[in-house]
């Protein structure tokens, strides 16, 4: 017996949901409205752009070369000759925060790269009919994720040695069961799917049903599965370059750049701050385009 | 309901029982020998040999893993050699610093989500969106960094609290709110999102015809009820606040299980690494099977199946 619905009064009464207008159908011209993009969007598209060309060509943005400082121009605060100051060597830290966009970009998508590699091979595989299959590569993700991902890293990393193909690598495996389970519920909504059902029934065998039909929608997927956690990974990649496992100085990482900071806070707050301000910016830009991403293709996933 | 416990709680088995098999499969999949891994960046004559007897290096490969288990399962998690000290000991001796500072952060993150929760979901437009602003900003920005936000306002500044250090209730003010933030920020969002599905609840309905104020709905009955998907977030609270841990006691140089497990890490005191993430996954691991237990014990839908 289903549940007889309850709504409110409230709720009922504006018959602008298109629930409420099922049966109301007329023969009236449906103007499909595109609903313009929200202002959040378009800045942050326009943002990550930027990061792209800062990573890319980053002394189109400044002249100071981030490595080499005017030992006589140490810890120079915020004006019109350095942007953001200088640190105690006397490098600009605009410059440095410039370059560094390079070492995160490349870090964070390598991270989400080995994860998302390693997750889609495992979510395929479990997303089957297969239940024995299913279950134990799930309680792998199980085994995974019991694992604090910043601890799980710092182990990889003792193994492995410091370094930024290595931190890389280690947030990439701390990252499977978060790619893997996504690509495993992407699968079973594919596999599930009508047109799937419907080719199995027009005679194609599984192999070509995977191939064909199921495969490339789970792929379509992965570039927004992909924007939707690189904020994150590049979150705890600066997190454990600030721990040191990471690039070590003086490369200007913005983790690297924080820990150095922390020597000269009680007097001087810029090279404390401006790093701290791009990893937080660029974490926000990429959660936010691929929320919307998600949103917007949620409907045509399957 | 009885099944529903029990298989959890088999599972939980199943997954403690394979994170340990994990890393006995890691130690011998690495390139290298094991007394070479294990010894860390140490070298002095005899060392080699004796890591080998301890481990019983000598002996067949499933009877080093069934060792492996059982001395794991009677809590003997071998010797720090970098530190020459038994790697339980090296442990025990820094987890209450630890675990004061993830508890208080713990309570506070939970306290701020319910808080913001509870006085904006359903709201005005408005105040949603400063809410939903507020909550981006703090999941997105690093713990480290907030930490030394906060170190240069209140200590360096305004010198109300210390630089770091871990002597009384002073020290752990600043770590704690640091160490809270961005977890309220990700727990307020799903919290919102809970209370907001409760609100369009028939029995909402009912209880606001019955002339209950709007505050009292909301504490008494709305909160309740959200809590219950909430607390499926716990096991990852816990491990977020394990994680976070380390790097806030590196940023307010605070003693603790983080900087213990730092310093093992940039001197490769592999076993030291091992037993914190080991315990740190099985902490997590009970946690999290405790709270699905809770869940089940406290919500009537679930214990009529």
């Amino acid at each position: 017996m289903t549940a007889p619905s309850h709504r409110s009064f409230e709720q009922a009464v504006p018959l602008d949901r298109p629930e409420d207008l099922a049966g109301f159908e007329t023969s009236l011209p449906v103007i499909a409205v595109q609903r313009r993009p929200p202002l959040a969007f378009i800045v942050s598209v326009a943002f990550v752009v930027l990061l792209i060309a800062a990573a890319a060509v980053p002394w189109l943005f400044t002249h100071f070369d981030p490595l080499v400082g005017d030992f006589t121009e140490g810890l120079k605060p915020p004006g019109w000759a350095h942007l953001f100051g200088t640190d105690r060597l006397g490098r600009d830290v605009f410059a440095r925060t410039i370059y560094g966009t390079r070492y995160s970009l490349l870090i964070g998508f390598g991270g989400v790269a080995v994860g998302l590699g390693l997750g889609v091979i495992l979510g395929i595989i479990a997303g089957q009919r297969n239940r024995i299959l299913d279950e134990c590569v799930s309680r792998l993700f199980d085994m995974l994720s019991s694992f604090p991902g910043v601890l799980l890293a710092m182990l990889i990393v003792t193994f492995l040695g410091q370094g930024m193909l290595n931190i890389a690598i280690a947030v990439g495996i701390a990252g499977i069961p978060k790619f893997g389970r996504v690509v495993r519920a992407q699968t079973q909504l594919v596999r599930d799917a009508d047109y799937v059902t419907q080719a199995t029934v027009y005679g194609l065998s599984q192999w070509q049903v995977f191939l064909r039909h199921v495969l490339p929608n789970v792929l379509v997927a992965i570039p927004i599965i992909a924007t939707v956690y690189i904020g994150s990974t590049i979150l705890i990649v600066s997190g454990l370059s600030f721990l040191g496992l990471g690039p070590q100085p003086p490369t200007p990482e913005w983790g690297v750049m924080l820990a150095e900071s922390r020597d000269v806070l009680r007097v001087a707050w810029w090279p404390g701050v401006f790093p701290g301000l791009a990893i937080t910016a660029t974490v926000i830009a990429f959660s936010v385009v691929g929320n919307f991403l998600q949103k917007k293709f949620e409907g045509r996933m399957a | 309901m009885w099944s529903r416990i029990i298989s959890r709680l088999f599972t939980s088995l199943v997954v403690a029982w394979a994170s340990v098999t994990a890393t006995f499969v890691a130690l011998h999949a690495l390139p290298g020998r094991i007394q070479d891994i294990l010894a860390g960046d140490l070298e002095y004559p005899g060392l080699r040999e004796a890591i080998a007897a301890e481990w019983g290096l000598n002996r067949t490969l499933p009877e080093q893993y069934l060792d492996f288990l059982f001395r794991i399962f009677r809590g003997d998690f071998g010797t720090s050699y970098v530190l020459r000290q038994p790697v339980i000991e090296v442990v025990g001796s820094q987890l209450l610093p630890t675990v004061e500072l993830a508890l208080t952060a713990g309570v506070l993150a939970v306290v701020i989500a319910g808080g913001i929760a509870l006085l904006t979901a359903g709201r005005s437009n408005f105040s949603r969106e400063v809410a939903s602003v507020l909550e981006l900003v703090f999941a997105s920005t690093p713990v480290f960094w907030l930490g030394i936000l906060l170190l240069m306002a209140f200590s360096f500044n305004l010198r109300w609290f210390p630089v770091s250090g871990a002597e009384g209730w002073k020290s752990i003010v600043l770590p704690s709110i640091t160490l809270a933030l961005p977890t309220a920020g990700l727990l307020t969002q799903v919290l919102r999102e809970a209370m907001e599905k409760t609100l369009d609840q028939p029995f909402v309905t009912t209880v606001r015809a019955r002339g209950v104020g709007e505050f009292i709905i909301r504490w008494r009955h709305v909160l309740r009820h959200a809590l219950l998907p909430a607390v499926t977030l716990g096991g990852w609270l816990i491990g977020g606040l394990l994680g976070g841990a380390v790097i806030t006691e590196k940023v307010f140089g605070r003693p603790g299980l983080g900087t213990v497990t730092l310093g093992a890490v940039l001197t490769h005191d592999v076993p030291v690494v091992l037993t914190v993430v080991l315990l740190a996954a099985f902490i997590h691991v009970a946690a999290s099977t405790l709270l699905d237990i809770l869940y089940v014990l406290i919500d009537p839908r679930l214990r009529a199946q």
